[in-house]
């Protein structure tokens, strides 16, 4: 109990609230981390599962690259880009994107590919062409897939984005390598707080994006299922 | 370029190879270090199916309890694990339990689901046809809806267990074991790639070879599953017999029938018929 009221009081210092290490600040650095690592992610990954999915090649290579991105040590592809590069922002945002990939990869690759043949048949049967067969119909009935691979990704990134404090930049990671630098649970358990509860509120966002982007004939019945 | 790159990847190796185990430092080498990952992950990979399991089973049987338990896992997925270890010191040490327990916490986020999911998913007429059999729910549980559900938690296992031979090497950051050590103190403390390379390879490596383990456990845990095992058993099971009129074999099932005949010691009875039959109704 006593580290409850600690946490309380920590969080209630007004200090905590303003200036380049008040809460604030480094919610802002981490948001801003997490965000350019999943957007560089998407980036990469959505028009290659996209191209995969839709092709049918090259599928095998897909999963193999994502299982391998998979296996990569985070902190091991940090400290050899920070070694090679320098501290700064380019080492953090490698090893998110070696994170973020994988999920938002191997998902638009299956959403595409669990496009119903039948729907598929149909849209050429129209007259539509390749491109257009993957932009109006197998783009959108893979959305709901596609965002849950984002949300996995970023729910990770999040948390992750903790170990830039590691190599000398902001963000949340800030408040648990000085808490444990100075032996401060209160601030390591502060740091932790305030990154689940970005995590929960990514989470939120997602949910909201779903309603957004989901076609309304996909939201109910044949989604559902899933 | 090329003889530059070539040049580093030697250097890498040799540096691998010469750190391979340190007479001097017994825990310090690079296989020491290794063989503390594989501890650490494997135990963390065990301990998390252990909890998946029970856990996946009572929320079939409750199902209001499934949305809790899952919002809960989820919100511990997101808590840094580098936050967790720490937070986890004062009361375990420097000890396994550090890393393990918030791994094993993690796994759940992937082996939960998977095991929901592979238990709802056994059909209908499987579980009805349990039943009429004389299956009581311990029984059925155990020979029918769990080897269906195989697959599914193996798949779960695969992706947890990638996740966490990757994830373990965070703990180094506490001062504990494992290949993120080599990574951590003896690259990047002292500024030397190779140790940080060997790392990453070395743990790589792991995941794959942990991999290729779990396919190969769930092709033995399910040979119905098999395309051609599964066929071949049947067929063998049934062509001395001469029963099984349903399906008549084509020539080239028959060519099949007799090499596998020739290949295995022909077993018939009974027993194999059985569990063929079994076998087919799992895959329908």
């Amino acid at each position: 109990m006593d580290i409850l009221i600690e946490l309380f009081a920590w969080f209630a210092d007004p200090a905590r609230w303003t200036g380049g290490g008040g809460v604030p600040a480094r919610m802002g650095e981490h948001v801003y981390y997490s965000l350019l690592g999943l957007l560089l992610s998407a980036v990469v990954a959505v028009p290659l599962g996209l191209f995969t999915g839709h092709t049918g090649r090259g599928g095998f290579l897909t999963t193999s690259l994502a299982n391998f991105a998979r296996a990569l040590p985070t902190i091991g592809v940090l400290f050899l880009i920070v070694l090679a590069a320098g501290i700064g922002l380019v080492p953090v945002l490698c090893a998110l994107v070696a994170l973020a990939v994988p999920p938002i990869l191997v998902n638009t690759h299956e959403g595409v590919r669990g496009v119903e043949p039948r729907l598929r048949d149909a849209a050429f049967g129209m007259g539509m062409r390749g491109h257009q067969v993957l932009l109006r119909l197998e783009l959108p009935v893979a959305v709901p897939l596609i965002l849950i691979g984002m949300r996995t990704a970023a729910v990770q990134v999040v948390a992750t984005a903790t170990i830039a404090a590691y190599v000398g930049v902001g963000g949340l990671g800030r408040y648990i390598v000085d808490g444990q630098a100075r032996q401060d649970l209160t601030m390591m358990l502060g740091g932790s707080v305030l990154v689940v509860l970005l995590a929960v509120l990514t989470t939120l966002l997602f949910a909201g994006l779903r309603r957004l982007l989901v076609a309304p004939g996909l939201r109910t019945g044949a989604v559902a299922g899933r | 370029m090329i003889a530059e790159a070539w040049d580093w990847a030697a250097r890498v190796v040799e540096w691998g190879v010469a750190n391979w185990s340190r007479p001097g430092e017994p825990d310090r080498g690079v296989l020491p270090r290794l063989t503390e990952h594989m501890r650490l992950s494997y135990l963390s990979i065990l301990i998390g199916l252990v909890l998946a399991l029970p856990l996946g089973l009572a929320c079939v049987r409750w199902k209001p309890l499934y949305p809790p338990v899952l919002t809960g896992v989820n919100v511990l997925y997101a808590v840094p694990s580098i936050a967790l270890f720490f937070l986890m010191l004062p009361y375990t040490g420097f000890s396994d339990w550090t890393a393990v327990v918030p791994l094993a916490l993690y796994t759940l986020v992937v082996l939960l689901p998977n095991v929901v999911d592979g238990l709802r998913q056994v059909p209908d007429h499987v579980r009805q046809a349990a039943v009429a059999m004389g299956f009581g729910p311990l029984r059925r549980l155990v020979y029918v809806e769990t080897p269906v559900a195989v697959p599914v938690i193996i798949a779960g296992l695969r992706v947890a267990s990638v996740a966490t031979i990757s994830m373990v090497s965070v703990a180094s950051l506490v001062g504990l074991g494992g290949l993120g050590q080599l990574i951590l103190s003896d690259g990047f403390r002292r500024q030397f790639d190779a140790p940080i390379v060997v790392g990453i390879v070395l743990t790589v490596l792991l995941a794959f070879v942990t991999d290729a383990v779990l396919v190969l456990a769930q092709r033995l845990l399910t040979p119905w599953a098999r395309e051609d095992g599964g066929r071949r058993r049947r067929r063998r099971a049934a062509g001395p017999a001469g029963a099984d009129t349903a399906a008549a074999p084509t020539a080239p099932r028959a060519a099949e029938t007799a090499e596998a005949a020739v290949r295995r010691p022909v077993r018939t009875g009974p027993g194999t018929g059985h569990t063929a039959e079994e076998g087919r109704s799992w895959t329908s």
